[in-house]
């Protein structure tokens, strides 16, 4: 936020009556909810409604035989567990793919006109809704889906693959192809930054191709990592859509749990739920932030 | 940098354009898939070219109220890009200069795009509820009868959208404004020009096709939006909405169809914003000197 910040006399309207319309929005529609989050999270409820007299139930029912159960897990536990695995997979596998195409775009194209055209290309897909960037994988993985009739065309396999779709890798995959561009834009934007001489200097130094990427770029890029992978592993933790509909309902995630006790009207719980998540999410970004200081960067 | 193309540029761009197969591919094969012909379904091979699958998308059939999903979907986009613009405009000129809770203000529209939507829309959705509550057993009678939900299109979900496209156009103002000359400004103001008239004259012409941008932004946003949707938005789907609930039920192309004509809004919808910047690009470098031309 480097607004610069020189003073522009005589203002016709005060700064802070052109903030409030803005700031109202955020009150009104973000942060009064989240109050409301929290304090139904405390309540009690019934089949038909949420009574509002102070309980810890929705916590203690989330977190039931969390404890007896050890050394098995606990449901909420297994499902944290492995909507973490979702995570770190999904933040491998765009990091990896978003790093090496920010890299060719950043140091191997060279005219800044084939890089936009190349970038805009990237992002055109993103004008569409997820959703339908999502059912574009059926007609690919479905049981009678084009890589299934290519394998089973090429005898590699004689039924159908069943695990293609609806299934923990469609998931993942569906994750990687929606969300890898947000890895792309800020390490990009990291590369730009770099001082082209300091690249030369190590050449100049006997520094091989990947001692120079791996001793002077990828340093350099860690902000624009870091901010890629708050927005991957935070999309990943709360999402429910791509789950749902790549997963068939069928697999469970932390955003999901949220979603399904709504489903069955039970606010409290779904409160205490989203309350849990939240404070998961910010103990990751935290941790992210504390490797690189995000806000000195932006 | 170096000359000469060494071995790793071209491993690096088969790499790009595998990524960008990736990206593509799917998308062209349901594009593809939507023109099925009558008897086709949701796969390969195609059993001929028809628009059978848009006719009936069109008539209605098989698939409940897409017409009203898409009309609505359309108002509140139109409603959620108008106040993203005007909002943010105001905000991004206000934190040009200082003001009280600026910072807080910052990291409260920043927050918004990292908490996850499904909490943000459980908020919304336990706020209006308890807003009924409230107004069921206290409000005047005249409000309290026949009152059902507060919640709607035009109130938790037009909020619920603007969480989530106003951090965006906020980011986008800083981005324009940190761009902008100054000493245009200062010109105007030398010249005589009311804070207003600066603004109106000097100002806004030249950021107009960034904050056309803005309005893009927010509208193809709220046009794809649903997790934030999906407890706060009321009674009646968005289009992206019905997309995602037929998801588990259609069996036929129906489902590709409704795909392929959303996008082919999304498009047009950015092609007459680049083409009306690009139209204002050229009338800026043709009449206004070198105004502009930051």
């Amino acid at each position: 936020m480097s607004t610069s910040r020189s003073q522009i006399e005589s203002p016709a309207v005060p700064a802070w009556l052109q903030a409030a319309p803005f700031a109202l929005v955020f009150l009104v529609f973000f942060v009064l909810p989240l109050v409301f989050v929290v304090i139904v999270s405390f309540w009690d409820y019934n089949d038909y409604e949420m009574l509002p007299a102070f309980t810890t139930r929705s916590y203690v029912e989330s977190f039931e035989g969390c404890w007896t159960q050890l050394p098995d897990l606990c449901t909420i536990l297994k499902t944290y567990v492995s909507t973490a695995k979702f995570c770190f997979i999904v933040w491998a596998a765009t990091l990896a793919i978003g790093f090496t195409v920010a890299y060719f775009l950043a140091f191997h194209v060279r005219s800044i006109t084939t890089q936009m055209v190349l970038f805009l290309l990237c992002t055109i897909p993103f004008w569409t809704s997820n959703v339908i960037r999502m059912i574009s994988w059926i007609p690919l993985l479905g049981r009678n889906g084009l890589v299934n009739q290519l394998l089973m065309n090429a005898h590699l396999t004689a039924t159908p693959l069943e695990w293609l779709l609806y299934s923990p890798f469609s998931v993942a995959l569906a994750f990687v192809h929606l969300f890898t561009f947000f890895m792309v834009v800020p390490i990009f934007n990291s590369m730009m930054r770099i001082d082209r001489t300091l690249i030369e200097a190590a050449y100049d130094s006997g520094a091989s191709a990947w001692q120079t990427l791996w001793s002077v770029v990828v340093p350099l890029c860690k902000p624009g990592i870091v901010i890629g992978s708050i927005f991957v592993v935070t999309i990943v933790m709360g999402d429910f859509i791509t789950f749902g509909v790549m997963g068939g309902q069928q697999i469970a995630s932390a955003g999901k749990v949220v979603e399904t006790r709504l489903d069955a009207l039970q606010f409290p719980p779904a409160a205490a739920n989203a309350v849990i998540l939240l404070g998961v999410t910010l103990l990751i970004i935290v941790a992210l932030n504390r490797i690189v200081d995000v806000r000195k960067e932006l | 940098m170096r000359e000469g193309r060494s071995p790793a540029f071209y491993a690096l761009a088969v790499f790009f354009a595998a990524f960008v197969l990736f990206l593509y591919g799917p998308m062209i094969v349901i594009f593809i898939l939507s023109f099925q012909g009558p008897s086709g379904g949701l796969t390969f091979p195609m059993n001929g070219v028809s628009l059978h699958w848009f006719e009936r998308l069109w008539q209605g059939g098989g698939i409940v109220d897409i017409a009203g999903a898409f009309k609505r979907s359309l108002q509140l986009g139109i409603v959620v890009m108008i106040l993203t613009v005007a909002l943010s405009l105001s905000a991004g000129l206000a934190f040009r200069k200082r003001f009280f809770g600026a910072g807080a203000l910052f990291f409260v529209a920043v927050a918004s795009l990292i908490v996850p939507s499904i909490v943000t829309s459980l908020g919304i959705a336990l706020e209006f509820r308890l807003l009924d509550d409230f107004l069921k057993s206290h409000g005047p009678a005249l409000i309290a009868d026949g009152l059902t939900t507060t919640m709607g299109l035009f109130t938790s979900g037009l909020g619920a959208h603007l969480t989530w496209t106003l951090p965006f156009g906020l980011l986008v103002m800083f981005a324009i404004f940190n761009r902008f000359d100054q000493r245009y400004e200062e010109a105007a103001r030398d010249l005589g020009a009311t804070p207003w008239q600066t603004l109106r004259h000097v100002v806004l012409p030249i950021i107009l096709p960034s904050v056309i941008g803005v309005g893009l932004f927010g509208f193809t946003l709220s046009w794809d939006e649903i997790a934030r949707s999906s407890q706060a938005i009321g009674e009646r789907n968005t289009l992206p909405m019905e997309l995602q609930a037929l998801t588990t039920t259609v069996t036929t192309p129906d489902i590709y169809a409704l795909g392929t004509a959303t996008t082919g809004v999304s498009f047009l919808v950015i092609a007459l914003a680049l083409g009306a910047i690009a139209i204002l690009r050229a009338r800026q470098a043709r009449h206004g000197s070198d105004a502009g031309q930051a």
